[in-house]
């Protein structure tokens, strides 16, 4: 048998069931392969070995007797931006020091409840602002995934969930939970070879994740496949009366929907995701995405979403507004890093100006100016009116489709260091994840192909809101034409 | 709509974040630089178009008005940077 680790989680699941194999044995297999993986790839910032061990034994008393929950016993990693009782929480910001929340997120706790194990905490993004996991107080995340040309350059998982995308590929948890506020679920899992899906807004509750932009954030899963990705977000998702904007509709049997095929669906292409100087192995995957769905049997239309270049520098003012307000809580009085000044003014000014990195101190500065008098209504309400547009074109392209096909990012991973001298350049990484956010849609990515240099690239299904079925249909059909199985050359 | 140093300096005040002098220009470079990006929204035709707020068409529930938590003072300051008898301990306000 193959090692633990490398199980996927379905298949962890039968094992756990069958009996080959214990909770308590699967949970010290993932504690070790963390122990001496994570010094090399950085992915996790915080270790809960006991922890994974006393869950697990609980776990393998609940097999015997019989009751098992629907994840019982399945180690995951959770992103350090989710609240769990007890165990530190920092959203990888300085400001949030060795906060220990008091209570659990919704989500987690879901997770818990259906009998999951957890690993520890995972890397990324300070408040999840950046695409290349560069600004997290911890470092960055390396990629497991290495170039072929030899120079054995240390590349980004991506961002913002770049520990959760890294510890799946690198077999160091049987999946993670994630947020997207701008694409940090999907283009991670397009840089590591990995699943990943950002639900409807709405669909898991937002209650206890440390929040970015309230109107975009949205919880998913990043998992070794589709199906897995499916198991997770059904215990991830469900109506939450703590969050005002948690919807109250039932969760579909995701799993369940991952091989009902195409037949019949009508798949749309946008042409404004055709951008200049799109390398040449992203072009040739989405062609052969569309041939594959085309052979299952699926018809291609071609859509077009005029307002899609809009949707980068819409999203800059939305996002960084919402987080001016958002991050405004931390002000060194109830929790967090305290820097004294002379006056409370000071101390405020302070704490934030040493708590707060650089990225998240530039997209404050943006969100207060344009909420300030004078300039609201030229940036702010004028961008809100685009999203409008944003949305409409969506609603529009539903007329002749079901779903559309798009790729994830406009490249592979790149290297650390690469790009993160030009914020514009590093923003252009969400160029076709955004609008999914803005229109508060459904949206996974499919690892799909290899390029050139060996590395992962991901196809991207967009869907109608609360369409995720028709999502995982989607996903399902490309995973088993493109039959991905590359994985990174353990190095670490 | 450009930023100067002077306009970084007073956000900077609003936001609450002590920004050095020496920062304000090269700070003001760079929202310019972003800022700049972001004006082609104003070749969007926004006529009649009714500003997003709410990604998903959906009504606010309405919850009951009762008390539904409470009595966890210690919960609420366990993470202070001072506290004292579930109080918020901070710098002095008035003078």
């Amino acid at each position: 048998m193959s090692k633990l680790t490398e199980l996927t989680l379905a298949a962890a699941r039968d094992g756990l069931a069958k009996k080959a194999f214990s909770a308590v044995e699967l949970a010290t297999a993932f504690n070790q392969a963390i122990e001496a993986a994570n010094p090399s790839l950085n992915a996790y910032v915080l270790t809960t070995p006991e922890k994974a061990l006393d869950m697990a034994a609980a776990s393998d008393a609940r097999l015997k007797a019989g009751n098992a929950g629907k994840l019982e016993g399945i180690p995951l990693g959770i992103k350090d931006l989710f609240c769990t009782q007890g165990v530190r929480a920092t959203a990888c910001s300085n400001i949030l020091g060795e906060f220990a929340p008091t209570y659990e997120s919704t989500v987690t706790s879901q997770l818990w409840r259906d009998g999951a194990v957890m690993l520890g905490k995972l890397n990324m993004d300070e408040f999840a602002m950046g695409s290349s996991n560069e600004t997290s107080r911890f470092g960055p995340v390396v990629n497991p995934w290495k170039r072929q040309d030899g120079a054995n350059a240390a590349l980004t998982p991506g961002g913002s969930s770049g520990g959760s995308a890294a510890a799946v590929a690198a077999d160091l948890c049987l999946g993670a939970t994630a947020t997207d506020t701008g694409g940090s679920i999907r283009q991670p899992a397009s840089f590591t070879g990995t699943v990943g899906i950002k639900p409807t807004y709405g669909r898991a509750s937002r209650y206890g994740i440390v929040a970015f932009a309230s109107s975009l954030d949205q919880a998913g899963p990043i998992a070794k496949n589709v199906l897995d990705s499916a198991i997770l977000l059904e215990s991830m998702c469900g109506h939450d009366p703590k969050d005002s904007t948690s919807l109250q509709v039932p969760v579909p049997d995701f799993a369940a929907a991952v091989s009902r095929g195409v037949k019949g669906l009508r798949i749309g292409v946008p042409k404004e995701y055709r951008v200049d100087g799109m390398p040449e192995a992203i072009e040739k995957l989405w062609s052969d995405g569309i041939a594959w769905l085309k052979d299952a049997g699926a018809e291609i239309v071609d859509v077009s979403l005029p307002h899609t270049k809009y949707a980068l520098p819409c999203y800059y003012i939305v996002a960084p507004a919402e987080a001016s307000s958002n991050l405004a809580r931390y002000d060194g009085m109830r929790f967090g890093k305290r820097v004294a000044g002379n006056t409370l003014t000071e101390t405020y000014e302070q704490s934030r100006a040493q708590g707060f990195g650089n990225e998240v101190k530039r997209r404050i500065l943006i969100g207060t100016y344009v909420l300030s008098a004078g300039y609201y209504d030229a940036y702010y309400l004028r961008a809100q009116r685009v999203r409008s547009r944003i949305a409409e074109d969506f609603r529009q392209a539903w007329q002749k489709c079901d779903a559309l096909l798009t790729p994830t990012a406009p490249s592979a991973a790149f290297g650390l260091g690469e790009k993160s001298a030009d914020p514009i350049q590093m923003y252009l990484n969400d160029v076709f994840t955004v609008t999914a956010n803005l229109a508060g849609l459904p949206g996974i990515s499919v690892p799909a192909a290899l390029d050139a240099q060996g590395l992962p690239l991901g196809l991207q299904v967009i869907g109608k809101a609360l369409d995720e079925e028709t999502v995982f249909a989607v996903a399902g059909v490309l995973e088993a034409q493109a039959g991905f199985t590359a994985k990174a050359k353990p190095w670490w | 709509m450009a930023v100067d140093a002077n306009t970084v300096r007073r956000v900077a005040r609003l936001a609450r974040i002590h920004e050095p002098e020496e920062r304000l220009e090269a700070l003001a470079g760079e929202l310019n630089t972003i800022l700049g990006w972001i004006d082609m929204l104003n070749e969007v035709d926004i006529d009649g178009v009714e500003p997003m707020t709410s990604a998903v068409e959906t009504t606010l529930p309405l919850r009951e008005d009762v008390i539904s938590d409470g009595d966890q003072a210690a919960a609420i300051v366990a993470n202070a940077p001072a506290s004292a008898d579930g109080f918020f301990v901070v710098p002095k306000v008035v003078e």
